[in-house]
């Protein structure tokens, strides 16, 4: 069958930052398929050179208003890293703990306000205040305490005040600890339950599309982590040290697109909730893995769409993670700490999971700790390459199921991805040509 | 009367301020009684080019989005500037202070040249065009952003504080943070974030900007007083406030 469509998504909608999806095709032949990342750059890395390590995590963080935190602690680990600067336990609990917050944050904020619409069939969740009223009042809620978690770990709830080298600061006590444990056990645990039977009975509607790709992850030993560990591929056994990041993440320009790309074992890698799925599955807690069973979604799965399902089941995850934290911060009794940091010339790096895949922090100070090169290395730049490589596949496979059904699978793809190009840059629009 | 139509636009910017009013949750269903959103595209598919109040996010950092605000600022009969990056160009105008070639160089390295890279000095939207109310802060504090809104359906003026974070931390009753060696801004930035970050344990950076006077003797008074210099003030400043248009700078 002939087919001419001409897709041309001008700054797709419901995603942070701004892309474009443009489609040609002509009497069956496919004369374009691209996804492009129109930037407005921002040059973070150059910003940061001539200043102190006491304002890096300030400056940087301001790189992502949803992954403020992610951004938070991969830049005070490069510092630590850089300077030699070792932290307690209790910091890292609470870095875990807040880490977990932004988590659900974001992936709450996705599911529910970005990605639902197009599982109920419609253009925001606006409609859906008025249909659904009991779904979207159960997202609010899950949202609202996720942002209060935040607030209290982090001192606000975006651009944390916390989260600085050497330590944790503690604006806050046993027993806040105690009511918000209270509040994720009685109230988002439960909304987060309703949530998944109702993603569930929409499931159908995410397409059933797989294409095979390497997926990278942070993995650690004993937990499924966003925090510690050493770089996985599901291609190889072998781990890679975080310091050497820029072997996996080999940025290169494309013909094709104006965005970089990256890959390491393929042409293009995946990276996100369901990369840390399809690496660390059998670490998850016991609810969040009844969760992905619920959904069918098991270890090895190469469906794009079920980004979205990981990302509630990663939900459950740190609720469960969460509850077990304040648990060992409260017995091991929360302390005011000191903080040792001696100032001195280094370089370092810094990794952490951020909600929408592996994020890399890398500094250089000089003696008197002025930062004097950086280098950001953000998850969505790191999708951006299987991003396009989907687009390749999906495109001629789906081709005759029409313009607007195309346009359609294509744009929930990107969202499945959650990219956040103000991250990477700034820009995605999609233009079916 | 019919509801004010909204319309919210992005510049250059992490997008975090957009984010505090999603943050509203519940409150933001009650907002939407007072006016009705018709443009949102980090939120919404749905798009109309007829607002009556404008809400822009983020610095203005290329030839090309100048023309754009522009634009928004015809249609609109109200424009709202929303947090640090469009009331005084925030993080961004960092970039300022290095050349504009070496930046782009350091970052993209060869690919510096092309096109879509290119980039311009960063301006507050006030630099651009004329900004009827500004939300400040970065991130903004959600409730002086609906209060602000509020304020504009109701046809009242809304009052924002033109005295210094030292007045709000005081009454948080923080330890000054000049007692622990830190240098902060609070003396001379606008308040009406409620101290944040002082009250976590930290320094102000003055991301809500300087109040319309600031004291500036008194604010070298204290940087004598502890033992520091006004390049030592001039050094923090420059994180929120490069090339903010105040006496402080002189």
């Amino acid at each position: 069958m002939s087919q001419s469509i001409d897709i041309n998504v001008h700054h797709l909608t419901r995603v942070e930052g701004h892309g474009n999806i443009v489609i040609k095709a002509d009497d069956g032949t496919i004369e374009k398929v691209e996804w492009q990342v129109p930037e407005a750059p921002r040059f973070f890395e150059a910003m940061v050179r001539g200043r102190s390590w006491m304002d890096i995590q300030t400056i940087t963080c301001r790189i992502c208003g949803i992954c403020s935190i992610s951004h938070s602690l991969a830049s005070i680990k490069a510092t630590e890293d850089a300077m030699g600067i070792g932290v307690s336990e209790q910091t890292r609990k609470l870095r875990l703990l807040t880490h977990c917050a932004e988590q659900l944050q974001s992936h709450s904020l996705h599911v529910g306000y970005l990605a639902a619409p197009d599982l109920f069939g419609v253009k925001s969740v606006v409609p859906l205040v008025a249909s659904h009223p009991d779904v979207v009042k159960t997202v609010i809620r899950i949202h609202r305490v996720s942002n209060e978690w935040s607030d209290l770990l982090g001192g606000r709830t975006t651009h944390p005040i916390t989260i600085v080298p050497g330590g944790h600061l503690t604006p806050f006590n046993e027993n806040d600890l105690r009511g918000l444990k209270k509040t994720i056990e009685e109230t988002t645990v439960p909304d987060l339950k309703t949530l998944a039977e109702v993603i569930l009975s929409v499931a159908d509607k995410l397409p059933a599309f797989d294409r095979p790709t390497e997926y990278i992850a942070l993995s650690g030993p004993d937990y499924y982590t966003f925090y510690d560990g050493d770089i996985a591929s599901s291609d190889v056994d072998e781990k890679v040290s975080v310091r050497e990041f820029e072997k996996v993440a080999n940025e290169y320009v494309s013909p094709q697109s104006t965005a970089k790309w990256a890959r390491w074992h393929r042409e293009s890698y995946a990276v996100g909730a369901l990369a840390r799925f399809n690496i660390n599955a059998d670490r998850l807690l016991p609810l969040a893995a009844e969760t992905a069973k619920k959904f069918g979604l098991e270890k090895g799965c190469c469906n794009p769409y079920m980004n979205n399902v990981a990302q509630v089941v990663e939900c459950v995850q740190v609720c469960e993670h969460g509850i077990q934290l304040i648990d060992e911060l409260l017995s091991a009794g929360l302390k005011p700490e000191e903080r040792n940091v001696t100032v001195k010339a280094g370089t370092g790096v810094g990794c952490v999971e951020a909600p929408r895949g592996i994020l890399f922090h890398k500094y250089t100070y000089d003696e008197d700790g002025i930062c004097t090169g950086a280098n950001i290395c953000i998850p969505t730049n790191e999708n951006h390459a299987n991003i396009q490589k989907d687009f390749e596949v999906l495109v001629p496979q789906f081709i005759g199921r029409g313009k607007e059904e195309l346009q359609q699978m294509l744009e929930m793809l990107v969202r499945s991805y959650d990219p956040c190009i103000s991250c990477s840059a700034h820009y995605l629009d999609v233009k079916f040509a | 009367m019919s509801k004010p139509r909204v319309a919210i636009f992005d510049f250059a910017c992490c997008e975090g301020c957009q984010l505090q009013i999603v943050n509203l949750e519940e409150e933001l269903l009650d907002l939407i009684s007072l006016v009705q959103p018709v443009a949102w595209r980090e939120a919404m598919s749905e798009s109309s080019d007829e607002y009556d109040i404008a809400i822009v996010e983020g610095s203005i950092t290329r030839p090309e989005d100048e023309e754009r605000v522009k634009e928004i600022r015809d249609r609109a009969g109200i424009l709202i500037a929303l947090g640090a990056c469009a009331t005084i160009g925030g993080i961004n105008k960092l970039k300022n202070n290095f050349d504009l070639d070496e930046v782009k160089r350091y970052v993209y390295g060869k690919d510096a040249e092309m096109p879509h890279l290119n980039t311009a000095m960063t301006k507050a939207v006030d630099e651009v065009v004329k900004v009827d109310y500004k939300v400040h802060g970065c991130p903004i504090n959600r409730s002086e952003f609906t209060y602000i809104v509020r304020c504009i359906a109701l046809g009242k003026e809304p009052v924002i504080p033109n005295y210094p974070v030292c007045v709000e931390c005081k009454k948080r009753e923080n330890v000054c943070r000049f007692e622990y060696g830190e240098i902060c801004l609070g003396p001379i930035t606008r308040a009406g974030c409620n101290a944040p970050c002082p009250s976590a344990g930290f320094w102000c950076y003055g991301c809500r900007g300087c109040v319309d006077d600031p004291n500036v003797n008194a604010a070298k008074d204290i940087m004598e007083k502890y033992g520091k210099t006004v390049e030592d003030l001039m050094q923090k400043m420059a994180l929120f406030g490069s090339g903010q248009k105040t006496e402080a700078r002189e």
